[in-house]
């Protein structure tokens, strides 16, 4: 078989060895010997028009070997050749059509051919024929890409031809759905291009609306009349939504088919400029310190023929009603500018959905973080009642912890495997001795715990950023979590949301199943309705608010480690997500994982939902949500998901 | 004797569970009428619906001659309508003196700009003299409430609600955790109150209802079982079931 | 028992005593007025210092006596300050502008003074058009009218909405600083018509005054030691009638109040919006001495600070939230200023500007666990003050709504 193969291989090579003895590459260069001399971008476009319809194979190589600068010209006969730095100042030449080496020659005797980035871009277009059909496939996708950043009508046959005898499948539908935008562009056939408009009017590439709102873009005109060689958009009525009396006067203006109007500058400059003993026509200039006064003095000085004219409401009007207003398509063929804002208006429909769709992702991204970073909160402040300032803080020390751990641990996965468990146990025993030094002292005083914690948190800032430095840390996430999801050009998700999305799933589950089916979680239930109650019944209500408070706050210290994944890692950390995490337990019902859940989700979706509306401001959009979600307490003061009567502790 | 407040067809319902369920209760001017039933027959919740703390789902509460409704009102609003109420514990400000308690729940006007430029009147210092003979507290007007025995506290608070002048008075196991001589000053102190006006104790002690002797309206799962004088009601054979059978 | 206003508070004497003893001391001392021993900043500082008291007196009112944590007082005193600035700042440049303009050959129409002084004012954020907000910075009688107004405005409205639907506690403290938040980012946007992160600035040089700042500073100085005095006698005596019982009621037992007959919600709200202003006039008069203003200032951690202050100095007690601030805010200001000396322990050196914050923190826990007086509970030990012998543990005056819940079950 692999002799077989090569036996091919080599019958292969002898024809084309035999064609190239066929016919010669240098007559055809000698022909435009002068011209590709010259190196000019304006006139050398015949000379490779030339090389590149010749068919020759070695043109392939003469042209990147002049597109590379390597191309030299012997200048005691003209001929062309490939340059091979040689000893010193000596190059060793080869002929194209040969490829034999031809001598070696002092450069005093050769000509170094240099093209410009103008030739050179041409170069690279000729040489595209040739890379669409070379055997290797890279360089065939290569060449797709090329024509793809910066498509040109006449690649459109080159590339044509060169469909049929792909022999990749995938390659093989790039090229065909190239070729379809390409004479979507290009095609000199009206009917063609708006078939192929038709046929690409369900697609959501981007490449698709690249290539179609191109052909919808109009310019706006002014003139006497409706020119009928146009291909007009719309005509425009004065003094309209569309186009205001300004700017239809500017347009005019700008058209040179009126004189500008004077403005107050204008005046000003010419008042300045014709002063007179302190007078401007008799007008003091120390009362000309309003604008009625100016004009005055202005019309009388228009009226000597110093100053052109002002132009009065009365000629602005004479003058919008004297011409017509128009956008017109820079595309000429009607039948193709109909078609393609027809495709584009479809489109548009789809990229609509699509991109709801992908809001909604985001959305239930962001929801997620909010989550993790709630869910420590709903068990400390939902459950226990207990406020905690310093809850952000745990989620800063999980992130720290986290980039300490890749310090010793250089592999991402296992260092964020092994990160995860340590972020626990540091943020749970630094939970568990804050309940044991601080909060148990304070269950009767809420405010007051709400204070000393906050103590502790500036505290731990402070720490960290004594120990760490106020720069970010990075906590990298293993290789195979970069990279996103692409549904379309419209919908993708990166890998690391869908993690958190899955790690919040994960915890949401976790704290459901201590809650209902641990021993702990009954204790923690009793303990929170009835501490006197529970302790008679031999439940040592001291350990189980240590261990509650300990849980909730590693729970924190791992949502730590999985926002530091994309967030940077610095002291305020936490206190980035404090506020958001309160408003989330708040918001979705006190003592109620669904309510944190609920409250996630809504603040998570009003987010993106106005950052949608107002995407340039993401600042207006954390202002509103705090005003609707204080405006929303009004209504729900117990939050989404609310615990009813006594049980709720009015 | 006509009636000044009427409760009727009242229910309520705590996340399913129903704390108050179709009460009517009636009561006239200058009447003193003793609550009584088991744990979780509605006592409380009934004297929460009547002081505007809990809306009930359904029913009507009806107030005076003019028969205000006194469902939507604001307990500020109740309380001023002539309703005092006073809690299970006693609740008086501990951090202030027993003449500033007495001064705060004396009748006047309760704007806040009004209470912003009010200025003690003697005609106010005769009535808080008064009151505090009257609960025994003459002699510690100057101390601070906190530093009171929980007996003296009662007194307070009772004293307190007698200064509101209301005409109807809730008071909530007022002889929980006195001395029998205690006990004693509260009985004279609430029959006293009743002569003038409504009022309405919530009791479980059987001995301290007997020596109120009156009228006495039997709870059980949020509505009246029984209503009479204690031997009626003792000798009422429900009663006896569901409450002191027990 | 009705005795005049200053027998019954007798610390409200010896408050103004000292507050005049150094007011008069500093301006002796001062460059300005005296013999040149405390530099001008310093002046500044302390008159800053006075505003901050103020601000704490009126925190203590809130908090300590009506028993509302709020965590919003900040954005209340930043709003005064954007709202002298604003006419600081327009009447400085209005000056500037008429000036270079005057210079040109035909007199300036009033149009293009104001466009001028829109481009002077808002081109650092790529704008010069005059918002809204800026209607009545022409006029300095309306902008100190909006110094109360606006805060007071905003206090009603946000009191309204917290009060009416019971949100108390710590939801009311979360609540207030998410408002400030809000506030906050608001006002960090270019578009906000308050120039965005840049804030306003140059607000020492007071328009038309020529005076160098070595005598601007004590007239400051003097304007908050006043106001402050003023203040102060205006809270006690809030809180010594009848109206500090009620509130006091409120603070400790909340449902208690409301079934006396008084409308709970809106004695807070008085409070709140009294509490707002008084903490804007101390923002109008901080932010001239400090010459910035701009939305860092107004950040939820500053409201923090200021209760941090508050009970450290002894909440419930005004002299102690004066003590509070001024003891704190500059001690802190000695500390992160560097003027500290550094602590060599030999292996590590303690930067005090590095560890002030932590100091702080931990001296707040200890504060908060077992001096829940603050500083101002020293004078108890001195006077002898008798504390009421409660039954149970002493639960704070925050603690009404506990309390409240037991009396009902």
């Amino acid at each position: 078989m692999v002799r077989l193969f090569l036996a091919g291989l080599a019958i292969l090579c002898a024809c084309l060895t035999a064609n190239a003895q066929e016919a010669d590459l240098q007559p055809i260069l000698q022909e435009h010997q002068e011209i590709i001399a010259k190196s000019s971008r304006k006139t050398i476009k015949p000379a490779i028009d030339a090389i590149a319809s010749s068919g020759l194979p070695q043109a392939q190589v003469m042209l990147e070997t002049w597109a590379a600068k390597n191309m030299w010209m012997r200048k005691s006969d003209g001929l062309f050749f490939s340059g091979q730095k040689g000893e010193g100042r000596s190059y060793e030449l080869t002929d194209f059509d040969t490829g034999e080496v031809v001598g070696t020659f002092e450069k005093t005797e050769l000509k170094q051919l240099k093209p410009n980035s103008g030739i050179r871009a041409m170069i690279g277009t000729a040489l595209v024929q040739f890379q669409l059909t070379d055997p290797d496939r890279a360089r065939r996708q290569a060449a797709l890409q090329s024509i793809q950043r910066d498509p040109e009508g006449e690649l459109l046959d080159p590339l044509r031809a060169s469909i049929d005898d792909e022999p990749d499948a995938d390659l093989k539908a790039q090229k065909q759905r190239l070729e379809r935008l390409l004479t979507i562009g290009y095609d000199t056939d009206t009917g063609a291009r708006v078939a192929a408009i038709e046929e690409m009017s369900d697609d959501l590439g981007v490449d698709v609306r690249a290539a179609l709102n191109p052909l919808v873009v109009t310019n706006r005109q002014a003139a006497a009349t409706l020119p009928s060689d146009m291909n007009i958009a719309a005509v425009l009525q004065p003094d309209s939504d569309d186009l205001s009396r300004d700017a239809a006067y500017d347009l005019l203006v700008a058209s040179d088919l009126v004189a500008p109007r004077v403005s107050a500058d204008d005046i000003r400059a010419a008042l300045a400029a014709n002063i007179d003993r302190g007078r401007v026509e008799g007008v003091p200039v120390a009362q000309l310190s309003s604008a009625a006064a100016r004009a005055q003095a202005y019309e009388a000085l228009a009226e000597a023929g110093a100053v052109p004219a002002l132009i009065t409401e009365a000629d602005i009007d004479a003058a919008l009603a004297a011409h017509v207003f128009f956008d017109t398509y820079a595309e000429p063929s009607p039948d193709v500018t109909a078609a393609a804002a027809h495709a584009l208006e479809q489109i548009e429909l789809k990229v609509g959905l699509n991109q709801t769709l992908d809001l909604t992702l985001d959305a239930i991204s962001l929801a997620s973080i909010y989550f993790l970073a709630a869910i420590g909160l709903a068990i400390t402040f939902g459950v226990m009642g207990v406020i905690n300032m310093a809850h952000g803080e745990f989620i800063m020390m999980g992130a720290y912890t986290g980039y300490v751990v890749q310090q010793f641990i250089p592999n991402h996965t296992l260092s964020v495997i092994v990160a995860i468990p340590m972020a626990f146990a540091v943020t749970f025993a630094m939970g568990v001795a804050m309940e044991r030094l601080v909060i148990r002292w304070l269950y009767a005083r809420p405010l007051e715990t709400l204070l000393a914690t906050f103590g502790i948190s500036i505290a731990l800032q402070q720490l960290a950023k004594n120990i760490f430095g106020t720069q970010a840390r990075p906590l990298t996430a293993p290789g195979w979590l970069d990279g996103a999801w692409v549904l379309n050009d419209v919908v993708s998700i990166s890998y690391i949301r869908i993690a958190i999305f899955v790690l919040a799933m994960i915890f949401l589950g976790l704290f459901l199943y201590i809650m209902k089916r641990t021993r702990l979680g009954l204790e923690m239930r009793a303990v929170t309705q009835n501490p006197r109650m529970a302790g008679s019944m031999g439940i040592n209500p001291g350990r189980v608010n240590m261990l509650t408070f300990g849980l909730g706050s590693g729970i924190a210290g791992i949502a730590g480690v999985a926002i530091g994944l994309f967030a940077k890692v610095t002291s305020d950390l936490g206190s980035d997500y404090i506020v958001q995490s309160f408003m989330t337990v708040v918001v979705g019902g006190v003592g109620n994982i669904w309510g944190a859940l609920a409250g996630a989700g809504m603040i998570g979706f009003l987010q993106k939902g106005i950052e949608w509306m107002n995407p340039s401001n993401t600042l207006a959009a954390q202002t509103y949500i705090i005003i609707f979600i204080i405006i929303f307490i009004q209504f729900r003061p117990r939050g989404i998901i609310a615990l009813k009567g006594r049980a709720a502790g009015d | 004797m006509s009636t000044l407040l009427e409760v009727s067809g009242v229910s309520v319902t705590f996340d399913g569970f129903r704390a108050i369920n179709n009460l009517s209760f009636q009561i006239g001017e200058a009447e003193l009428r003793v609550v009584i039933g088991p744990n979780g027959a509605g006592k409380t919740t009934f004297m929460d619906i009547i002081t505007g703390k809990t809306r009930p789902d359904e029913g009507r509460v009806i107030w005076g001659e003019k028969s205000l409704s006194l469902l939507g009102l604001s307990e500020a609003k109740i309380a001023q309508a002539g309703i005092g109420r006073k809690f299970q514990k006693p609740t008086v400000f501990e951090d202030q003196t027993v003449h500033e308690n007495l001064l705060m729940a004396l009748q006047n006007k309760r704007g806040w700009l009004r209470v912003l430029f009010y200025r003690t009147s003697t005609d106010d210092l005769q009535k808080v003299e008064d009151l505090a003979v009257e609960i025994g507290l003459h002699h510690d007007l100057s101390r601070k409430a906190g530093e009171l025995s929980h007996g003296q506290k009662q007194w307070l608070e009772i004293g307190m609600l007698l200064a509101q002048e209301p005409r109807l008075l809730l008071v909530d196991e007022p002889a929980a955790g006195m001395t029998p001589q205690e006990r004693e000053h509260t009985t004279d102190l609430l029959l006293q109150a009743a002569r003038t006006r409504a009022v309405v104790v919530v009791e479980h002690d059987m001995e301290f209802v007997r020596r109120l002797n009156c009228k006495v309206t039997v709870l059980h799962e949020g509505s009246v079982l029984a209503e009479g004088s204690l031997d009626h009601v003792t000798s009422n054979q429900d009663v006896i079931d569901v409450y002191l059978g027990r | 028992m009705d005795r005049s206003f200053v027998a019954k508070n007798p610390s409200v004497l010896v408050f103004l005593a000292i507050l005049s003893l150094f007011t008069l001391g500093v301006t002796i001392l001062s460059e300005g007025f005296g013999i040149g021993v405390i530099s001008t900043s310093f002046v500044k500082t302390l008159g800053k210092t006075l505003c901050l008291c103020l601000i704490a007196v009126a925190m203590d009112l809130v908090w300590g006596f009506t028993g509302i944590l709020s965590l919003g007082h900040f954005a209340f005193f930043g709003l005064g300050g954007y709202m002298i600035g604003m006419w600081l700042m327009y009447e400085r440049t209005r000056l500037i502008v008429v000036d270079s303009l005057g210079q040109a050959e035909i007199p300036p129409t009033s149009a293009e003074v104001v466009d001028a002084i829109g481009i002077q004012i808002f081109g650092v954020v790529g704008s010069s058009e005059f918002p809204l907000i800026w209607a009545f910075s022409h006029s300095l009688t309306l902008q100190l009218i909006l110094i109360v107004l606006v805060p007071g405005l905003l206090a009603l409205i946000f009191g309204w909405l917290a009060f009416r639907s019971r949100v108390t506690g710590v939801y009311l403290s979360i609540l207030t600083q998410a408002m400030t938040l809000a506030l906050a980012l608001y006002l960090f946007q270019n578009d906000s018509g308050l120039r965005g992160n840049n804030g306003l600035s140059g607000l020492q040089n007071l328009p038309g005054v020529t005076t160098s700042q070595d005598v601007v500073s004590i007239w400051f100085l003097w304007a908050s030691a006043l106001a402050l005095g003023l203040g102060y006698m205006l809270v006690v005596w809030l809180v010594s009638g009848k109206f500090g019982s009620v509130i006091r009621g409120i603070r400790d037992n909340e449902a208690r109040v409301r079934f006396l007959g008084y409308s709970v919600e809106v004695y807070k709200l008085a409070v709140f919006t009294l509490t707002a202003c008084i903490a804007a006039i101390a923002g109008a008069l901080y932010y001239p001495q400090a010459g910035i203003i701009n939305p860092e200032e107004m950040a939820p951690i500053a409201s923090i600070y200021l209760a941090v202050w508050v009970a450290i100095g002894g909440r419930g007690r005004l002299y102690g939230a004066v003590i509070g601030a001024a003891f704190v805010s500059l001690l802190s200001t000695w500390f992160t200023g560097g003027q500290a000396p550094d602590i060599p322990l030999g292996f590590y050196t303690i930067k005090w500007v590095d560890w002030w914050q932590v100091l702080l923190g931990v001296t707040f826990v200890l504060v908060t666990l077992f001096a829940p007086q603050g500083i101002g509970g020293l004078f108890d030990l001195w006077t002898d003050r008798r504390h009421p012998d409660r039954h149970g543990a002493n639960l704070g005056p925050d603690d009404g709504a506990l309390r409240e819940k037991e009396a009902i079950e």
